[in-house]
């Protein structure tokens, strides 16, 4: 099958006021394939964010993307003019992000907002566009499409918001959705009903879907594939059911191990300290020369600290970087 | 056991004043009694507006409750003035979500530790600093960080912080509210350990708010899960865990992400 999207060698670097140069993503490679999801997962500063960013070209001012390329539906977005991007930015590729009560606007109402969406991208009468806006809410609100249109945003609970969002993104019929910790400001049930939606809209649309996420059982029952980003590098990537079930790289194996055990486990195992990666994730303004993970890592080799590892493949479809695996 | 805390019965209404004049009433919390046994922990557990946070405010007396009884250390609380609750208050320290949002982030490591002392008069300049180093060791932020921003720690570290404000004037009780919630998984279990591991050398007690049923249960002796302002179940952890009772707390375990196999059955495409 062809790729939707294509991300080779992607390297992003924030430069600070006085020129210093931080690496955010260092040689990060992947694709996704019509109709899959795709797991991001990564902690604080692995670069997840800016890999959402980067890809809908989006970076703060300070953010340089240095060299790379990114592939989708047949064009470069790295070497695409402004006009072209807007042509595909919320249109091709929908954006849901973390917190909907800063990405609406506090006094226009829910069915303004969403039909604006379909104003910026779509040259339709006021009428069609109110049939349209009234469709795309009945998709994420069956029962109160009409009352949630007539709505402002405070009239709306986190949950509602967040459906809003979505209905924004999926507005102009996009190929792709890129939702950056979606659900990380919900409850639990809450979370679970937008992850639900996702998995319906998915479905009914054919959407890939690239969900990044700090939470790996989100993940489980949702995305096809798991790429893990630590410290702005790709460390494993592979099917869902592996990478969470049967981690190769170190760092998605401890990662995993901190996850507290779950509630079909033996209850002695809860109440004794939780397995957690010492130390803390390297700063990445410093050179290094090695492996991101090598001093947290209790595998740790020579070579770890001297030179990169590279991609290893395991199979086909799963590759981890780590010289546990050879060079 | 003996228990610490001791809540009765406690109700609380809020008056919300109408556009039309008409004054509304929202009533948080209704008819809520439990209470925690002295170096152990509950955990409450509720969906959004299930009135956790109010009712973690009338235990720190930062709300008073519209009736009902709070009872902590053999002391009614409830009806003490405002003048009595400044001797309370200092024995009950809050924990919360965001350390990003809850601590200046001009002030320095030892300034935030320090500053509680200072505010209530507490040993003078010299003590203050060793008393606060002390506690920088205790919850594991090195002493060559001492004088760095709260802006220049990580998320992580930034929590310990709060921990160790928290417990700079020797609290009795800590209420962690949705306290691990911000931060990454790997560092959930930095601070998830930290916390047993001062409640074991302390013998401080903690009510520990939070929707995450994982970390409740791993947590906690005991759990209370709210609805609509009310405790609904209360138990030991395992068995609300493992024969819930009420609907809302096997909804809210049925919620909980999952890793197990059936999580990755394959979708029908």
């Amino acid at each position: 099958m062809i790729s939707l999207l294509q991300v080779q060698d992607l390297h992003v670097a924030y430069i600070s006021g006085a020129g210093k140069v931080s690496p955010a993503l260092e040689g990060v490679s992947f694709d996704v394939l019509p109709g899959e999801t795709l797991g991001v997962l990564g902690e604080s500063g692995s670069g997840k964010s800016t890999l959402a960013l980067a890809l809908v070209r989006l970076l703060p001012g300070n953010a340089e993307i240095q060299k790379g390329a990114i592939q989708f539906e047949g064009q470069d977005l790295l070497r695409a003019r402004p006009r072209a991007l807007e042509r595909v930015r919320g249109a091709r590729i929908g954006l849901v992000f973390q917190e909907p009560s800063l990405a609406l606007h506090p006094t226009i109402r829910i069915g303004k907002q969403v039909s604006d969406v379909l104003a910026a991208h779509e040259a339709a009468s006021r009428a069609a566009r109110h049939q349209k806006t009234l469709q795309l809410l009945r998709e994420v609100f069956p029962a109160d499409a009409s009352r949630i249109a007539d709505s402002y945003p405070h009239q709306l609970s986190g949950g509602q918001q967040q459906r809003v969002l979505i209905a924004q993104a999926i507005a102009c019929g996009p190929s792709l959705i890129i939702a950056d910790e979606p659900t990380a400001s919900l409850d639990p049930t809450t979370q679970q009903e937008i992850l639900e939606l996702f998995r319906m809209l998915r479905e009914k649309f054919n959407l890939s879907l690239i969900l990044i996420t700090h939470n790996p059982p989100l993940l489980a029952g949702l995305a096809d594939r798991v790429l893990v980003l630590y410290a702005g590098k790709v460390v494993e990537i592979g099917p869902t059911e592996q990478v969470l079930g049967s981690p190769q790289h170190p760092y998605t194996h401890a990662l995993m191990q901190s996850v507290p055990p779950g509630l079909d486990e033996p209850a002695k195992d809860r109440k004794s300290r939780l397995r957690v990666i010492p130390g803390e994730a390297p700063n990445l303004a410093v050179l290094m020369n090695g492996c991101r993970f090598e001093s947290r890592c209790t595998d740790r080799m020579e070579q770890c600290a001297e030179r990169e590892p590279p991609a290893v493949a395991m199979s086909e479809v799963h590759a981890v970087s780590c010289f546990k695996y050879g060079e | 056991m003996d228990r610490l805390l001791i809540v009765e019965k406690i109700e609380k209404r809020y008056g919300r004043a109408h556009v039309l004049g008409a004054k509304q009433e929202v009533t948080a919390l209704l008819d809520v009694s439990f209470s925690i046994g002295r170096g152990s922990t509950l955990a409450l557990v509720g969906e959004s507006g299930s009135g956790k946070s109010t009712l973690a405010l009338c235990i720190a007396c930062l709300e008073r409750p519209t009736s009902g009884k709070i009872v902590f250390n053999r002391n009614e609380i409830t009806v003490l003035d405002e003048k009595q609750l400044r001797e309370v208050r200092p024995q009950i320290q809050l924990v919360f979500q965001d350390p990003a949002r809850s601590l200046n982030p001009r002030f320095s490591a030892l300034e935030l530790v320090s500053e509680p002392l200072l505010v209530q008069g507490r040993l003078d300049k010299r003590e203050r600093e060793a008393r606060a180093r002390a506690l920088l060791g205790q919850v594991g932020i090195p002493q060559e960080k001492a004088l760095q921003r709260a802006e220049e720690f990580s998320g992580g570290q930034r929590q310990r912080l709060a921990i160790a404000r928290a417990l700079s004037l020797e609290p009795k009780l800590l209420i962690l509210d949705e306290a691990l919630s911000a931060l990454d998984c790997s560092v959930q279990a930095q601070i998830a350990n930290l916390l047993m591991e001062l409640q074991g050398r302390l013998g401080l007690t903690y009510l520990f708010i939070t929707h995450d049923f994982a970390m409740a249960g791993h947590l906690a002796h005991e759990i209370a899960v709210m609805e609509q302002g009310r405790v609904v179940e209360i138990g030991a952890a395992d068995e609300v865990l493992g024969t819930p009772n009420q609907e809302v707390t096997r909804r809210l375990i049925a919620a909980m992400p999952r890793l197990t196999a059936e999580a990755h059955a394959p979708r029908a495409v």
